[in-house]
């Protein structure tokens, strides 16, 4: 395969960037788009290039540290996340736009990387439960209903990658916000700490510069793990039972 | 916002039942209109009841539009660099259209309160006033004129959009949708809604236009 990229180069944090076009040859459908990002570095860095900052960890889906926007859609065009996606998905000849995340609260650090310790803030704040350590507790002790362990687990296959800020037209983080709610908040473990989390996560997640849903749903769509957007109505729900009970 | 806007559900959907009215007649629609004004009486003045939703609906319009820009500006602080290509897969177009959709329904209602309320103005004659005191005959000179009748109805479209979506947003917003049913529900809802109210407001001016509501 031949591809024609276009990728946004940023130096560092503060310097102004811009979208760089690349001509790449040799593309096998069978590799995966980092790897296809991986051959156009080698070959920039043969030519005494820069090579193109990304970000990738596990590089088996599981992991949230991949991001990029591939042709306007977060993770590409597949319901995955971008280590996960191959180049199958493309035609030969095609041109692929590629962009890091756009999020006043997500900083780009150099060309595709962006900074999302503002997740890991708002997780702080209070997307955690209160607990003793120590010997593991026996299963079976905290009793949980099926359809809440079932839903809580659903929702805890979040993975905190930024896509759902990434396509939101308003750059909200509803969606990551509402699965740690209803994720814990299902949960007999999540009770004890249930209505101060939400107003302290919610508190963070506007404090951090996320903007205001609107329900649009673009953030369910581009959910790698399908989040769905019901969360957020457990969001508010859980809000306003908190704010009335004068948290 | 979600509250102001199913108030906002409620008094369309009352002011859609009282615009069919026109089907009856000159005379019971007028009756209609004047009965506006008694209605609560004597337990409330002449014209109080019209006096407390004229307060309510713009208490609601306030707090409407003040919750529109505070969103509408924190989305813009929070993507100050746009992408260079945007994809929108998961999303209703209504969705997309609510901030210059919410604008060009709150531009129609400033213009259909000069025509019907505030100085009423009759664009078939350009007399304002309403000298006949007939709300039917004023109607009736409005949506004689296809202009005037294409122009309602691309208002009735904008409003139809804004409902779709804010239906199924407000009851969103309210924790009410958290299945898949509840959500499938309301998605239904914002359907009905808007076809309901935009269809039921539509049929007069149309009707006006082809004769079948004539002086």
């Amino acid at each position: 395969m031949k591809l024609t990229l276009k990728i946004w180069r940023q130096e560092n944090p503060s310097a102004t960037g811009g979208i760089h076009t690349y001509e790449l040859d040799g593309v096998s459908k069978d590799m995966s788009f980092l790897e296809m990002l991986d051959l156009l570095n080698e070959q920039l860095v043969t030519g005494g290039e820069e090579p193109v900052a990304f970000d990738s960890d596990c590089r088996e889906g599981i992991c949230g540290m991949c991001s990029l926007m591939i042709n306007g859609e977060a993770h590409g065009p597949e319901v995955t996340t971008t280590c996960q996606l191959h180049m199958r998905s493309f035609n030969d000849g095609d041109t692929i736009t590629i962009e890091p995340w756009r999020a006043e609260p997500f900083p780009v650090l150099k060309d595709l990387v962006v900074d999302r310790s503002a997740f890991d803030r708002i997780i702080q704040s209070g997307g955690f439960i209160s607990s003793n350590t120590g010997s593991a507790p026996e299963a079976n002790s905290v009793p949980a209903p099926r359809d809440k362990a079932m839903r809580a687990f659903n929702v805890a296959t979040c993975i905190g990658c930024g896509a759902c800020v990434a396509a939101c037209p308003n750059g909200s983080a509803s969606l990551f916000v509402g699965a740690k709610i209803t994720h814990l908040g299902e949960l007999p473990q999540g009770q004890p700490e249930r209505w101060s989390r939400v107003v302290d996560m919610v508190g963070q997640h506007d404090h951090e510069g996320f903007g205001g849903c609107t329900n649009i749903g673009e953030c369910a769509s581009a959910c790698p793990k399908e989040i769905p957007l019901d969360v957020i109505s457990q969001l508010n729900k859980d809000l306003r039972t908190a704010l009335k009970n004068g948290f | 916002m979600a509250v102001s806007g199913l108030l906002f559900i409620g008094f369309v959907l009352g002011h859609m039942y009282g615009n069919l009215k026109a089907f009856a007649g000159e005379e019971k629609f007028n009756e209609y209109a004047h009965h506006l004004r008694e209605l609560g009486e004597p337990m409330l003045p002449y014209e109080g009841f019209l006096w407390i939703m004229r307060v309510g609906l713009l208490v609601a319009i306030i707090v409407h539009v003040a919750c529109a820009i505070a969103l509408w500006k924190r989305a813009a602080d929070a993507r100050p660099v746009k992408y260079v290509a945007k994809r929108n897969s998961g999303s209703s177009f209504s969705s997309r259209t609510m901030r210059w959709g919410g604008v060009t329904v709150l531009v129609f209602i400033v213009w259909h309160l000069l025509n019907f309320t505030v100085v009423k103005i009759n664009p078939s004659n350009g007399e304002t006033g309403d000298p006949d005191h007939s709300p039917y005959a004023l109607l009736v000179d409005t949506f004689d004129l296809w202009w005037m009748t294409i122009l309602y109805l691309i208002a009735m479209l904008a409003l139809a959009l804004h409902l779709h979506h804010g239906t199924f947003s407000s009851l969103q917003t309210l924790g009410l949708t958290n299945s898949a049913v509840s959500r499938a529900r309301a998605r239904a809802a914002g359907w009905v809604i808007a076809i309901v109210v935009a269809g039921g407001f539509s049929l007069v001016p149309l009707s006006v236009l082809v004769g079948i509501i004539e002086k």
